[in-house]
C-alpha cells in the first residue's frame, strides 16, 4: 500500500499523538521531521531510535518484507527457510514510525520525491539504501544474467534461486562462487557461503566441488575458514586467488562459462557476486562519489557532499568499519543520536562504534571478527590493541559456542531492529 | 548515570520542563553498539539484566586483562577506557526496561 501525501501528513500527526505521553512531553519542543530511505539494519534502526526520541519519522521502504542477508547462507546451505529470515514493519509502525511503501527517486531542497510522485518534506534525510549491483562492471553479467547465475547478495528471490539450483544439481557438479574485490557487502560472506554449500554437498552430493574465483589475494577471516575447510570439508573447497588466475574477467550466462585471466571454467551452478555500489538513491541525491559509495563525516554520518543528508550502512564509506548488518545497526544508533542533537541545535558527541561479524562454517561451527572504531580525522579508525578474529586452533567447543552465539546475536539484533 | 541524577531528570520530564536531551538518556560513546548482541530490550538471549553496573565493569576489565576468557569480549573490551566502561555500564543499567 502506498500512502498518499495528504494521508501521510495525517498519519504522521496521529503517530505523534500516539507516542507515549512522557516521550511526547519530553520532546515536544524538539521534534524534527526526518525522512529515512531504506528499511534494513541501518535505516530501520535510525527510524526507531529517532521516533523514540520524539521526532516525526517517515521510513520509505520498497518492500513490505525485509529478508536479511545475515543468515541467508543458512538457506543456501539447506538448513533454514526464507521465512526464518524475513521480517515485516508492523512493529516499527507501532513504535511511531510512519512506514511508506515506495521507492525514493530523488532528494533536493528538503524534499524527498518518490517514484509515485509523492513528496516528503524533511529537516534531515537519512539514506540507508544498501547496495546495488554494478551490472556494468563484469562483461556478460547484467540483470538478465543474474536470473541464470544468481548473485544472491540481496536476500530474497535471489537466495531461493541459488538454493533451488544447488538442490537440482547432480552429484559431481562444480559450484563456482565469483567473489569481488574490496569494498563490498559482507566481506566474509562469500567464504561462509562456500562453507555452507560444502556442508550441504558433503551430506547429499559428496563428489561435488566448490570453487571460489576471487578478484583479490586475501579475505576476511581467511585462516579460520581454511582451518574449518581442512577439518570439515577436506578437498571439497578450492580458493583461487587473483594471483593464481582467480579473477573472472567476463561471463557467459547461457553456458555458465566464467573466463579468467588464464582459462575458462564451466560451472554447473555459478554464483556471481559482482562489484557493488551504494543504492541508486545515493547517486540521485548527489551523495555518492566517483567510487559509487558515499563519503561521510565520521562523527555524524552526514554526507560530506550534501549537507543535511546522512548516509549509513553498506552505502557509506565508514573507514575501517566493514559493510555489515552489525555496523549498520551501530551506525544507525550513532546517527540517530547525532541527528537528535543537531535538530535541537546542540553539538553531537563523538561516537564510538563496535562491529561483530559471525560466520558459520557449519551449523555448529562458528567464529567471529570484532572491532571497536572511533573517528580519527576524516575517517573511522580501529581503536589500537582491540578487535581481531577468533583464535586459530581453538577447541571444537569454542566453535560450537560461537555458532550458538551467532544465533543469539541474530535473534537479538533482528528483534531490536524489526521488533 | 547516578540514580539521584536519573531521578532528577525524571521529575523534570514529568513536570514538562525543557531538558537537555531528546533521547531518554543519551548513550555514552560506544554504549549503543552493545545492543547489537545484548539487546536494547529485556529478555534478549544475551541480556545483561542480571548484572549490576559494577559487575559489568568488572567483567569488561577481566576480559580486557585476560583474567576472564570468553569468545569475543576479550577483543572488544580493550577498545574502551575504564572511564568509558563505567559510563557504559551505568547507562546500560539506567536504560533497562
Amino acid at each position: 500500500m502506498v500512502i498518499s501525501r495528504r494521508n501521510l501528513i495525517n498519519i504522521a500527526g496521529v503517530a505523534a499523538l500516539a507516542a507515549p505521553f512522557v516521550a511526547r512531553a519530553r520532546h515536544a519542543h524538539a521534534a524534527g521531521r526526518v525522512a529515512v530511505v531504506g528499511g534494513g539494519f541501518g535505516g530501520a534502526t535510525t527510524a526507531r531510535f529517532l521516533a523514540q526520541a520524539g521526532h516525526a519519522v517517515t521510513l520509505v521502504e520498497r518492500d513490505n518484507l525485509f529478508v536479511t542477508c545475515p543468515f541467508s547462507n543458512t538457506v543456501i546451505g539447506g538448513f533454514a527457510t526464507i521465512n526464518d529470515i524475513s521480517f515485516g514493519y508492523d512493529s516499527l509502525g507501532a513504535a511511531g514510525v510512519t512506514v511508506v511503501q515506495g521507492e525514493a527517486a530523488r532528494a533536493e531542497d528538503g524534499k524527498l520525491t518518490l517514484n509515485s510522485g509523492d513528496v516528503i518534506a524533511y529537516d534531515r534525510l537519512v539514506l540507508s539504501p544498501g547496495i546495488d549491483m554494478r551490472y556494468d562492471a563484469l562483461p556478460g553479467y547484467d540483470l538478465a544474467a543474474s536470473q541464470i547465475m544468481p548473485h544472491a547478495w540481496k536476500a530474497g528471490a535471489q537466495t531461493e534461486l541459488l538454493w533451488a539450483q544447488l538442490e537440482a544439481m547432480e552429484d559431481g557438479g562444480v559450484v563456482a562462487i565469483v567473489a569481488p574485490d574490496n569494498p563490498f557487502r559482507c566481506p566474509p560472506g562469500p567464504y561462509e557461503r562456500a562453507s555452507l554449500i560444502a556442508h550441504y554437498l558433503t551430506q547429499h552430493k559428496p563428489r561435488s566441488k566448490v570453487m571460489i574465483l576471487d578478484s583479490k589475494d586475501a579475505f576476511s577471516k581467511r585462516p579460520l575458514f581454511e582451518e574449518a575447510w581442512a577439518a570439515l570439508y577436506p578437498d571439497m573447497i578450492e580458493w583461487v586467488p587473483m594471483s593464481m588466475g582467480g579473477r573472472v574477467i567476463s561471463v557467459n550466462a547461457q553456458d555458465k562459462a566464467l573466463e579468467t585471466d588464464f582459462t575458462t571454467i564451466n560451472a554447473d551452478v555459478a554464483n556471481i557476486i559482482p562489484p557493488q555500489k551504494a543504492g541508486a538513491i545515493a547517486a540521485a541525491a548527489g551523495v555518492a562519489d566517483a567510487t559509487g559509495w558515499c563519503p561521510v563525516n565520521p562523527e555524524t554520518f552526514e554526507s560530506t557532499l550534501v549537507p543535511g543528508i546522512h548516509v549509513l550502512g553498506d552505502a557509506c564509506l565508514a573507514g575501517a568499519m566493514p559493510k555489515s548488518a552489525f555496523s549498520a545497526n551501530a551506525q544507525g544508533k550513532a546517527a540517530a543520536a547525532a541527528i537528535d542533537r543537531i535538530l535541537r541545535g546542540e553539538t553531537p558527541q563523538s561516537p564510538k562504534l563496535i562491529n561483530t561479524c559471525y560466520s558459520l562454517a557449519a551449523p555448529d561451527y562458528g567464529f567471529t571478527v570484532a572491532g571497536v572504531y572511533q573517528p580519527e580525522g576524516e575517517t573511522l579508525a580501529e581503536v589500537a590493541d582491540s578487535g581481531g578474529i577468533s583464535p586459530l586452533g581453538a577447541p571444537r567447543e569454542t566453535r560450537v559456542a560461537e555458532a550458538a552465539y551467532a544465533r543469539n546475536w541474530y535473534a537479538t539484533i533482528t528483534r531490536e531492529v524489526f521488533g | 548515570m547516578h540514580r539521584s541524577v536519573t531521578f532528577f531528570f525524571l521529575i523534570m520530564f514529568l513536570a514538562g520542563a525543557p531538558v537537555a536531551t531528546g533521547l531518554a538518556q543519551e548513550a555514552p560513546a560506544g554504549a549503543a553498539s552493545c545492543g547489537g548482541c545484548h539487546g536494547s530490550q529485556a529478555g534478549s538471549p544475551l541480556s545483561l539484566a542480571g548484572l549490576s553496573a559494577a559487575d559489568i565493569v568488572q567483567a569488561m576489565t577481566d576480559f580486557s586483562s585476560g583474567a576472564r576468557h570468553g569468545t569475543i569480549m576479550g577483543r572488544i573490551a580493550p577498545g574502551f577506557s575504564e572511564a568509558e566502561l563505567t559510563a557504559i555500564a551505568e547507562w546500560l543499567k539506567g536504560s533497562e526496561k
